[in-house]
Protein backbone atom coordinates (compact mmCIF):
# COMPACT_ATOMS: atom_id res chain seq x y z
CA UNK A 1 0.00 0.00 0.00
CA UNK A 2 1.57 3.49 -0.88
CA UNK A 3 -0.71 5.45 1.01
CA UNK A 4 -1.08 6.83 4.38
CA UNK A 5 -3.84 5.76 6.69
CA UNK A 6 -4.35 9.24 7.98
CA UNK A 7 -5.23 12.70 6.48
CA UNK A 8 -3.09 15.25 8.85
CA UNK A 9 0.02 14.60 10.74
CA UNK A 10 -0.56 15.24 14.22
CA UNK A 11 1.26 12.84 16.18
CA UNK A 12 2.84 9.37 15.91
CA UNK A 13 0.55 7.81 17.97
CA UNK A 14 -2.12 7.92 15.47
CA UNK A 15 0.14 6.31 12.83
CA UNK A 16 0.39 2.67 11.76
CA UNK A 17 3.83 1.09 11.61
CA UNK A 18 2.94 0.66 7.76
CA UNK A 19 2.55 4.28 8.03
CA UNK A 20 6.35 4.67 9.35
CA UNK A 21 7.61 2.14 7.13
CA UNK A 22 5.94 3.81 3.95
CA UNK A 23 7.37 7.35 5.25
CA UNK A 24 11.26 5.52 5.33
CA UNK A 25 11.02 4.05 2.33
CA UNK A 26 9.70 7.47 0.63
CA UNK A 27 12.45 9.44 2.37
CA UNK A 28 14.87 7.05 0.77
CA UNK A 29 14.08 7.97 -2.75
CA UNK A 30 14.16 11.64 -1.22
CA UNK A 31 17.56 11.61 0.56
CA UNK A 32 18.90 10.19 -2.82
CA UNK A 33 17.40 13.51 -5.13
CA UNK A 34 18.67 15.76 -2.55
CA UNK A 35 22.14 14.82 -2.91
CA UNK A 36 21.67 14.93 -6.60
CA UNK A 37 23.20 18.12 -8.79
CA UNK A 38 20.00 19.33 -8.55
CA UNK A 39 17.84 18.84 -5.43
CA UNK A 40 14.56 19.70 -6.49
CA UNK A 41 11.73 17.68 -8.33
CA UNK A 42 8.66 19.75 -9.88
CA UNK A 43 5.93 17.15 -7.95
CA UNK A 44 4.08 19.72 -5.90
CA UNK A 45 4.12 22.90 -8.46
CA UNK A 46 1.18 23.91 -8.03
CA UNK A 47 0.38 23.60 -3.82
CA UNK A 48 1.12 26.36 -1.43
CA UNK A 49 2.00 25.65 2.03
CA UNK A 50 2.39 28.07 5.22
CA UNK A 51 4.65 27.29 7.97
CA UNK A 52 2.51 28.81 10.88
CA UNK A 53 5.36 29.05 13.57
CA UNK A 54 3.55 30.68 17.28
CA UNK A 55 6.69 29.55 18.81
CA UNK A 56 10.52 30.20 18.35
CA UNK A 57 12.27 27.41 16.27
CA UNK A 58 15.28 27.43 13.89
CA UNK A 59 16.15 23.93 12.43
CA UNK A 60 12.73 23.12 12.12
CA UNK A 61 11.24 25.87 10.48
CA UNK A 62 14.47 25.73 8.03
CA UNK A 63 13.89 22.30 7.39
CA UNK A 64 10.74 22.23 6.93
CA UNK A 65 11.01 25.03 4.42
CA UNK A 66 13.87 23.70 2.36
CA UNK A 67 11.82 20.23 2.47
CA UNK A 68 8.51 22.61 0.80
CA UNK A 69 11.29 24.40 -1.64
CA UNK A 70 12.34 21.19 -2.90
CA UNK A 71 9.70 19.75 -3.85
CA UNK A 72 8.58 22.83 -5.52
CA UNK A 73 5.60 23.61 -3.47
CA UNK A 74 5.17 27.70 -2.71
CA UNK A 75 5.81 28.69 0.74
CA UNK A 76 4.33 31.30 2.84
CA UNK A 77 5.53 31.92 6.54
CA UNK A 78 4.22 33.21 9.35
CA UNK A 79 5.72 33.82 12.58
CA UNK A 80 3.92 34.85 15.41
CA UNK A 81 6.10 37.42 17.03
CA UNK A 82 5.22 39.96 13.80
CA UNK A 83 1.61 39.23 13.52
CA UNK A 84 -2.08 40.03 14.37
CA UNK A 85 -1.92 37.35 16.80
CA UNK A 86 -0.56 39.92 18.97
CA UNK A 87 -3.68 42.23 18.22
CA UNK A 88 -5.88 39.57 19.96
CA UNK A 89 -7.23 37.04 16.43
CA UNK A 90 -7.81 34.02 17.66
CA UNK A 91 -6.27 30.83 16.36
CA UNK A 92 -8.92 29.51 13.83
CA UNK A 93 -9.57 33.23 12.56
CA UNK A 94 -5.90 33.76 12.07
CA UNK A 95 -5.67 29.84 9.55
CA UNK A 96 -9.07 30.88 8.23
CA UNK A 97 -7.73 33.84 6.72
CA UNK A 98 -4.79 32.49 5.57
CA UNK A 99 -6.94 29.92 3.61
CA UNK A 100 -8.91 31.48 2.04
CA UNK A 101 -5.84 32.58 0.33
CA UNK A 102 -5.96 29.29 -1.23
CA UNK A 103 -3.20 27.78 0.53
CA UNK A 104 -3.86 23.60 0.79
CA UNK A 105 -1.45 22.92 3.56
CA UNK A 106 -0.44 24.31 6.86
CA UNK A 107 2.78 23.43 9.59
CA UNK A 108 2.09 24.65 12.51
CA UNK A 109 3.82 24.85 15.81
CA UNK A 110 1.97 25.96 18.54
CA UNK A 111 3.25 26.41 22.52
CA UNK A 112 -0.27 24.73 23.41
CA UNK A 113 -0.45 20.77 23.64
CA UNK A 114 -3.05 19.66 20.90
CA UNK A 115 -3.34 22.83 18.86
CA UNK A 116 -2.96 21.15 15.84
CA UNK A 117 -5.84 18.11 16.52
CA UNK A 118 -7.65 21.12 17.39
CA UNK A 119 -7.45 23.05 14.21
CA UNK A 120 -7.51 19.71 12.10
CA UNK A 121 -11.26 19.55 13.27
CA UNK A 122 -12.13 23.32 12.89
CA UNK A 123 -10.36 23.87 9.55
CA UNK A 124 -10.54 23.04 5.77
CA UNK A 125 -6.46 21.99 5.02
CA UNK A 126 -4.23 19.45 5.70
CA UNK A 127 -1.96 19.85 8.73
CA UNK A 128 1.34 18.55 9.90
CA UNK A 129 2.19 18.98 13.43
CA UNK A 130 5.57 21.00 13.55
CA UNK A 131 5.45 20.58 18.19
CA UNK A 132 2.85 21.27 19.77
CA UNK A 133 3.73 22.39 23.58
CA UNK A 134 4.60 19.17 25.22
CA UNK A 135 2.83 17.01 23.39
CA UNK A 136 4.18 15.60 20.68
CA UNK A 137 6.44 16.19 17.49
CA UNK A 138 6.41 13.89 15.17
CA UNK A 139 8.21 14.35 12.28
CA UNK A 140 11.41 15.03 15.03
CA UNK A 141 10.01 11.07 16.18
CA UNK A 142 10.41 9.96 12.38
CA UNK A 143 13.66 11.71 11.33
CA UNK A 144 15.40 10.20 14.77
CA UNK A 145 14.16 6.68 14.12
CA UNK A 146 15.02 7.15 10.03
CA UNK A 147 18.51 7.86 11.73
CA UNK A 148 18.97 4.83 13.68
CA UNK A 149 17.91 2.76 10.63
CA UNK A 150 20.21 4.24 9.07
CA UNK A 151 23.06 4.14 10.97
CA UNK A 152 22.42 0.48 12.66
CA UNK A 153 20.23 -0.70 9.77
CA UNK A 154 17.39 -1.77 11.47
CA UNK A 155 15.18 -0.25 14.28
CA UNK A 156 13.47 -3.06 15.49
CA UNK A 157 15.08 -5.38 18.45
CA UNK A 158 17.71 -2.31 19.22
CA UNK A 159 17.89 -0.27 22.63
CA UNK A 160 17.10 3.75 22.91
CA UNK A 161 17.65 5.23 26.21
CA UNK A 162 16.20 8.72 25.98
CA UNK A 163 18.57 11.37 28.70
CA UNK A 164 17.49 14.42 30.19
CA UNK A 165 13.98 16.52 30.43
CA UNK A 166 11.24 14.10 29.42
CA UNK A 167 8.79 16.00 31.37
CA UNK A 168 8.54 18.78 29.07
CA UNK A 169 9.43 16.79 26.11
CA UNK A 170 7.58 16.62 22.83
CA UNK A 171 10.54 15.44 21.27
CA UNK A 172 10.53 12.08 23.70
CA UNK A 173 6.56 11.23 23.58
CA UNK A 174 6.98 10.97 20.23
CA UNK A 175 9.85 8.95 20.55
CA UNK A 176 8.50 6.35 23.00
CA UNK A 177 5.21 5.94 20.18
CA UNK A 178 7.65 5.77 17.23
CA UNK A 179 10.48 3.45 18.39
CA UNK A 180 7.65 1.11 20.21
CA UNK A 181 5.98 0.82 17.02
CA UNK A 182 8.96 -0.17 14.87
CA UNK A 183 10.21 -2.99 17.96
CA UNK A 184 12.76 -1.08 19.81
CA UNK A 185 13.27 -1.03 23.21
CA UNK A 186 12.67 2.64 25.08
CA UNK A 187 13.82 3.77 28.28
CA UNK A 188 14.40 7.00 29.96
CA UNK A 189 17.18 8.29 31.98
CA UNK A 190 17.37 11.84 34.44
CA UNK A 191 16.36 12.99 37.73
CA UNK A 192 12.60 12.18 39.05
CA UNK A 193 11.61 15.50 39.09
CA UNK A 194 11.55 15.35 34.81
CA UNK A 195 9.72 12.10 34.73
CA UNK A 196 6.28 12.79 33.38
CA UNK A 197 3.35 10.46 35.43
CA UNK A 198 2.75 8.43 32.10
CA UNK A 199 6.04 6.14 31.65
CA UNK A 200 4.45 3.50 33.26
CA UNK A 201 1.54 3.71 30.68
CA UNK A 202 4.04 3.60 27.70
CA UNK A 203 6.02 0.55 29.69
CA UNK A 204 9.08 2.50 29.56
CA UNK A 205 11.38 2.21 32.50
CA UNK A 206 13.55 4.71 34.04
CA UNK A 207 17.50 4.85 34.67
CA UNK A 208 18.52 7.07 37.52
CA UNK A 209 22.38 6.49 36.82
CA UNK A 210 23.33 7.31 33.51
CA UNK A 211 26.53 5.19 33.23
CA UNK A 212 23.98 1.89 33.89
CA UNK A 213 21.99 3.57 31.05
CA UNK A 214 24.66 4.06 28.83
CA UNK A 215 25.80 0.62 29.28
CA UNK A 216 22.39 -0.94 28.61
CA UNK A 217 22.20 1.19 25.38
CA UNK A 218 22.86 0.79 21.97
CA UNK A 219 21.38 4.73 21.01
CA UNK A 220 21.47 7.42 23.28
CA UNK A 221 18.81 10.51 22.37
CA UNK A 222 20.25 13.19 24.45
CA UNK A 223 17.81 16.00 25.44
CA UNK A 224 18.15 19.43 25.70
CA UNK A 225 17.56 21.00 29.44
CA UNK A 226 14.16 23.44 28.70
CA UNK A 227 14.58 25.91 30.90
CA UNK A 228 11.83 28.46 29.42
CA UNK A 229 9.22 25.61 30.60
CA UNK A 230 10.65 24.85 33.80
CA UNK A 231 8.31 27.08 35.97
CA UNK A 232 9.64 26.05 39.04
CA UNK A 233 13.25 24.15 39.76
CA UNK A 234 13.46 20.90 38.89
CA UNK A 235 17.32 20.34 39.91
CA UNK A 236 19.61 22.09 41.95
CA UNK A 237 21.64 23.74 39.33
CA UNK A 238 22.68 23.20 35.39
CA UNK A 239 26.36 22.63 36.87
CA UNK A 240 24.98 20.13 39.47
CA UNK A 241 22.69 18.70 36.30
CA UNK A 242 25.27 18.40 34.40
CA UNK A 243 28.15 16.53 36.30
CA UNK A 244 25.25 14.07 37.34
CA UNK A 245 23.48 13.26 33.77
CA UNK A 246 25.97 15.43 31.15
CA UNK A 247 27.38 13.05 28.98
CA UNK A 248 31.13 13.39 27.71
CA UNK A 249 33.94 11.40 26.35
CA UNK A 250 35.20 10.16 29.85
CA UNK A 251 31.68 8.39 30.15
CA UNK A 252 31.78 6.89 26.91
CA UNK A 253 34.75 5.79 27.17
CA UNK A 254 34.35 3.89 29.59
CA UNK A 255 31.94 1.89 28.12
CA UNK A 256 32.50 -1.70 26.93
CA UNK A 257 30.87 -0.88 23.46
CA UNK A 258 30.30 1.89 21.12
CA UNK A 259 26.80 3.49 20.70
CA UNK A 260 25.24 5.82 18.74
CA UNK A 261 24.83 9.77 20.38
CA UNK A 262 21.95 11.58 19.45
CA UNK A 263 20.56 14.92 20.02
CA UNK A 264 17.62 16.73 18.12
CA UNK A 265 19.40 20.13 18.88
CA UNK A 266 19.32 22.87 20.03
CA UNK A 267 22.28 21.72 21.85
CA UNK A 268 23.74 23.29 25.11
CA UNK A 269 27.42 22.46 25.33
CA UNK A 270 28.75 21.45 28.28
CA UNK A 271 25.47 21.32 29.95
CA UNK A 272 23.84 17.90 29.12
CA UNK A 273 26.47 16.92 26.17
CA UNK A 274 30.04 17.68 26.11
CA UNK A 275 31.50 19.40 23.32
CA UNK A 276 33.95 16.66 22.40
CA UNK A 277 31.34 14.30 22.00
CA UNK A 278 29.08 16.07 20.21
CA UNK A 279 31.58 16.56 17.22
CA UNK A 280 33.03 12.76 17.94
CA UNK A 281 32.34 9.75 15.27
CA UNK A 282 29.74 8.42 18.21
CA UNK A 283 27.38 11.47 17.13
CA UNK A 284 24.99 11.52 14.06
CA UNK A 285 23.34 14.89 15.40
CA UNK A 286 24.51 16.67 11.39
CA UNK A 287 22.89 13.21 9.98
CA UNK A 288 19.95 13.68 11.87
CA UNK A 289 19.90 17.31 10.49
CA UNK A 290 19.72 15.86 6.96
CA UNK A 291 17.90 13.25 6.92
CA UNK A 292 14.96 16.49 8.48
CA UNK A 293 14.53 17.40 5.15
CA UNK A 294 14.20 13.97 3.43
CA UNK A 295 11.56 12.88 6.21
CA UNK A 296 9.67 16.03 6.00
CA UNK A 297 9.47 15.60 1.76
CA UNK A 298 7.93 12.25 2.70
CA UNK A 299 5.88 13.32 5.07
CA UNK A 300 4.60 16.15 2.55
CA UNK A 301 4.76 14.49 -0.17
CA UNK A 302 2.43 11.60 0.83
CA UNK A 303 -0.16 13.68 2.67
CA UNK A 304 -0.22 16.13 -0.26
CA UNK A 305 -1.05 13.19 -2.39
CA UNK A 306 -4.73 12.85 -0.81
CA UNK A 307 -5.37 16.72 -1.69
CA UNK A 308 -8.71 16.03 -4.83
CA UNK A 309 -7.57 18.01 -7.81
CA UNK B 1 14.73 -8.20 -32.09
CA UNK B 2 17.35 -6.80 -29.12
CA UNK B 3 20.20 -7.76 -31.34
CA UNK B 4 19.35 -5.54 -34.41
CA UNK B 5 18.55 -2.65 -31.87
CA UNK B 6 22.31 -3.23 -30.24
CA UNK B 7 24.36 -3.29 -34.09
CA UNK B 8 21.78 0.18 -34.54
CA UNK B 9 23.38 1.74 -31.36
CA UNK B 10 26.74 0.32 -32.49
CA UNK B 11 26.30 2.14 -35.74
CA UNK B 12 25.69 5.58 -34.21
CA UNK B 13 27.91 4.98 -30.67
CA UNK B 14 30.56 2.96 -31.89
CA UNK B 15 33.18 2.71 -29.06
CA UNK B 16 30.27 4.06 -26.26
CA UNK B 17 33.10 6.25 -24.59
CA UNK B 18 30.91 9.48 -24.23
CA UNK B 19 27.48 7.43 -23.93
CA UNK B 20 25.74 6.30 -21.25
CA UNK B 21 22.55 4.06 -21.56
CA UNK B 22 19.68 4.94 -18.80
CA UNK B 23 17.21 2.29 -18.06
CA UNK B 24 13.73 3.75 -17.21
CA UNK B 25 12.08 2.42 -13.54
CA UNK B 26 10.43 -0.26 -13.47
CA UNK B 27 10.08 -1.69 -16.63
CA UNK B 28 12.94 -0.03 -18.59
CA UNK B 29 15.48 -1.48 -16.34
CA UNK B 30 15.22 -5.32 -17.79
CA UNK B 31 15.33 -3.92 -21.00
CA UNK B 32 18.63 -2.07 -20.83
CA UNK B 33 20.11 -5.29 -18.98
CA UNK B 34 19.17 -7.10 -21.53
CA UNK B 35 20.93 -4.40 -24.57
CA UNK B 36 23.80 -4.49 -22.56
CA UNK B 37 24.53 -7.79 -22.50
CA UNK B 38 23.59 -8.09 -26.02
CA UNK B 39 26.46 -5.24 -26.87
CA UNK B 40 29.26 -6.88 -24.68
CA UNK B 41 28.77 -10.15 -26.81
CA UNK B 42 28.88 -8.42 -30.13
CA UNK B 43 31.85 -5.75 -29.67
CA UNK B 44 33.51 -6.86 -26.58
CA UNK B 45 33.42 -3.75 -24.94
CA UNK B 46 33.12 -4.15 -20.90
CA UNK B 47 33.10 -0.20 -20.67
CA UNK B 48 29.75 0.72 -21.38
CA UNK B 49 28.07 3.11 -18.70
CA UNK B 50 24.27 2.69 -17.70
CA UNK B 51 22.71 3.86 -15.51
CA UNK B 52 18.38 3.96 -14.20
CA UNK B 53 16.10 6.50 -13.47
CA UNK B 54 13.00 7.23 -11.37
CA UNK B 55 10.83 9.42 -12.46
CA UNK B 56 7.83 8.94 -10.08
CA UNK B 57 8.07 12.75 -8.59
CA UNK B 58 8.51 14.38 -12.41
CA UNK B 59 5.50 12.68 -13.35
CA UNK B 60 2.71 15.06 -14.24
CA UNK B 61 -0.29 13.45 -12.84
CA UNK B 62 0.82 13.88 -9.19
CA UNK B 63 -2.72 14.25 -7.45
CA UNK B 64 -4.48 12.79 -10.42
CA UNK B 65 -4.34 8.98 -9.31
CA UNK B 66 -6.31 7.00 -6.62
CA UNK B 67 -2.72 6.56 -4.80
CA UNK B 68 0.78 7.60 -5.18
CA UNK B 69 2.75 5.93 -6.83
CA UNK B 70 5.96 4.28 -4.98
CA UNK B 71 9.19 5.69 -5.99
CA UNK B 72 11.81 2.86 -7.33
CA UNK B 73 15.39 2.68 -7.02
CA UNK B 74 17.58 5.12 -8.92
CA UNK B 75 21.15 4.57 -9.91
CA UNK B 76 22.89 7.53 -11.23
CA UNK B 77 26.82 6.90 -10.48
CA UNK B 78 27.64 8.47 -13.65
CA UNK B 79 28.34 12.21 -14.88
CA UNK B 80 25.76 12.65 -17.34
CA UNK B 81 27.77 16.39 -18.25
CA UNK B 82 28.61 16.54 -21.93
CA UNK B 83 27.83 13.06 -22.53
CA UNK B 84 25.18 11.24 -25.11
CA UNK B 85 22.46 9.68 -23.37
CA UNK B 86 20.48 7.01 -24.66
CA UNK B 87 17.56 6.58 -22.68
CA UNK B 88 15.33 3.09 -22.56
CA UNK B 89 11.84 2.04 -22.20
CA UNK B 90 9.93 -0.89 -22.87
CA UNK B 91 6.64 0.76 -23.83
CA UNK B 92 6.31 4.20 -25.96
CA UNK B 93 2.64 5.49 -25.66
CA UNK B 94 1.47 8.55 -24.84
CA UNK B 95 5.13 10.08 -24.34
CA UNK B 96 4.16 11.71 -20.87
CA UNK B 97 6.63 9.48 -19.02
CA UNK B 98 9.79 10.45 -21.70
CA UNK B 99 8.81 13.85 -20.65
CA UNK B 100 9.41 13.06 -17.07
CA UNK B 101 12.03 11.42 -17.66
CA UNK B 102 14.15 13.81 -19.65
CA UNK B 103 13.07 16.35 -16.84
CA UNK B 104 14.49 13.85 -14.18
CA UNK B 105 17.86 13.50 -16.30
CA UNK B 106 18.48 17.05 -16.96
CA UNK B 107 18.60 17.26 -13.21
CA UNK B 108 21.65 15.39 -13.16
CA UNK B 109 23.55 17.73 -15.53
CA UNK B 110 23.58 18.97 -19.17
CA UNK B 111 23.95 15.81 -21.64
CA UNK B 112 25.08 16.88 -24.47
CA UNK B 113 22.40 14.74 -26.78
CA UNK B 114 19.80 12.43 -25.72
CA UNK B 115 18.54 9.81 -27.96
CA UNK B 116 15.31 7.38 -27.02
CA UNK B 117 15.19 3.81 -27.48
CA UNK B 118 11.82 1.44 -27.20
CA UNK B 119 10.71 -2.23 -27.55
CA UNK B 120 7.49 -1.23 -28.61
CA UNK B 121 5.83 2.28 -30.31
CA UNK B 122 2.34 2.16 -30.26
CA UNK B 123 2.82 5.18 -32.42
CA UNK B 124 -1.22 5.86 -32.08
CA UNK B 125 -2.35 8.61 -29.36
CA UNK B 126 1.00 10.54 -28.21
CA UNK B 127 -0.48 12.79 -26.27
CA UNK B 128 3.21 14.92 -26.91
CA UNK B 129 5.55 15.42 -29.72
CA UNK B 130 7.63 12.79 -28.69
CA UNK B 131 9.46 10.28 -31.27
CA UNK B 132 11.58 7.32 -30.55
CA UNK B 133 15.44 6.61 -32.17
CA UNK B 134 15.40 3.06 -31.80
CA UNK B 135 12.24 1.10 -32.15
CA UNK B 136 11.69 -3.06 -31.49
CA UNK B 137 8.21 -2.86 -33.17
CA UNK B 138 6.03 -0.33 -33.88
CA UNK B 139 2.28 -1.23 -33.03
CA UNK B 140 -1.07 0.30 -34.05
CA UNK B 141 -3.00 -0.59 -31.22
CA UNK B 142 -5.87 1.64 -29.72
CA UNK B 143 -6.45 3.47 -26.30
CA UNK B 144 -8.23 0.35 -24.42
CA UNK B 145 -6.18 -2.22 -25.99
CA UNK B 146 -2.88 -2.89 -23.43
CA UNK B 147 0.40 -3.57 -24.15
CA UNK B 148 2.58 -5.90 -21.89
CA UNK B 149 6.07 -6.98 -22.28
CA UNK B 150 7.08 -9.89 -19.93
CA UNK B 151 11.08 -10.45 -19.57
CA UNK B 152 10.85 -14.08 -18.25
CA UNK B 153 14.17 -14.80 -16.12
CA UNK B 154 14.83 -18.80 -16.49
CA UNK B 155 13.98 -21.24 -19.23
CA UNK B 156 10.93 -19.22 -20.64
CA UNK B 157 10.78 -17.06 -23.77
CA UNK B 158 10.02 -13.32 -23.45
CA UNK B 159 6.98 -12.63 -24.22
CA UNK B 160 4.99 -9.58 -25.57
CA UNK B 161 0.98 -9.26 -24.87
CA UNK B 162 -1.67 -7.04 -26.97
CA UNK B 163 -4.58 -7.20 -24.58
CA UNK B 164 -7.94 -6.41 -25.63
CA UNK B 165 -10.45 -5.04 -23.54
CA UNK B 166 -13.15 -7.59 -22.62
CA UNK B 167 -16.15 -5.33 -23.61
CA UNK B 168 -15.26 -4.86 -27.27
Amino acid sequence: MSKLSVEHLLSIKNLTKKDIELIFRTADNFKRIINQPIKKVPTLRDITIANLFFENSTRTRLSFELAEKRLSADVINFSSASSSVKKGETLIDTVNNILSMKVDMVVMRHPNPGAAEFLSRNVDALIINAGDGAHEHPTQALLDSFSIREKLGKVKGKKVVIIGDILHSRVALSNFHCLQKLGAEVRVCGPSTLMPKYLDSLGVKHFTDIKEAMSWCDVANILRIQLERQDVNYFPSLREYAMVYGTNKELLDSLEKEIVVMHPGPINRGVELSSDVADSDHSIILDQVENGVAIRMAVIYLLASKLKK
Amino acid sequence: MIERLAHQLIENHSDFSDTILVGLQPRGVEFTNRILDKLMQISKNKNIKSGSLDITFFRDDFGRRESPIEAQELDMNVSIEGKNVVLIDDVLFTGRSIRSALDALMSFGRPSQVELMVLIDRRLKRHLPIQPNYVGKTVDSILSEKVIVRWNSKNTEDEIILLKSENE
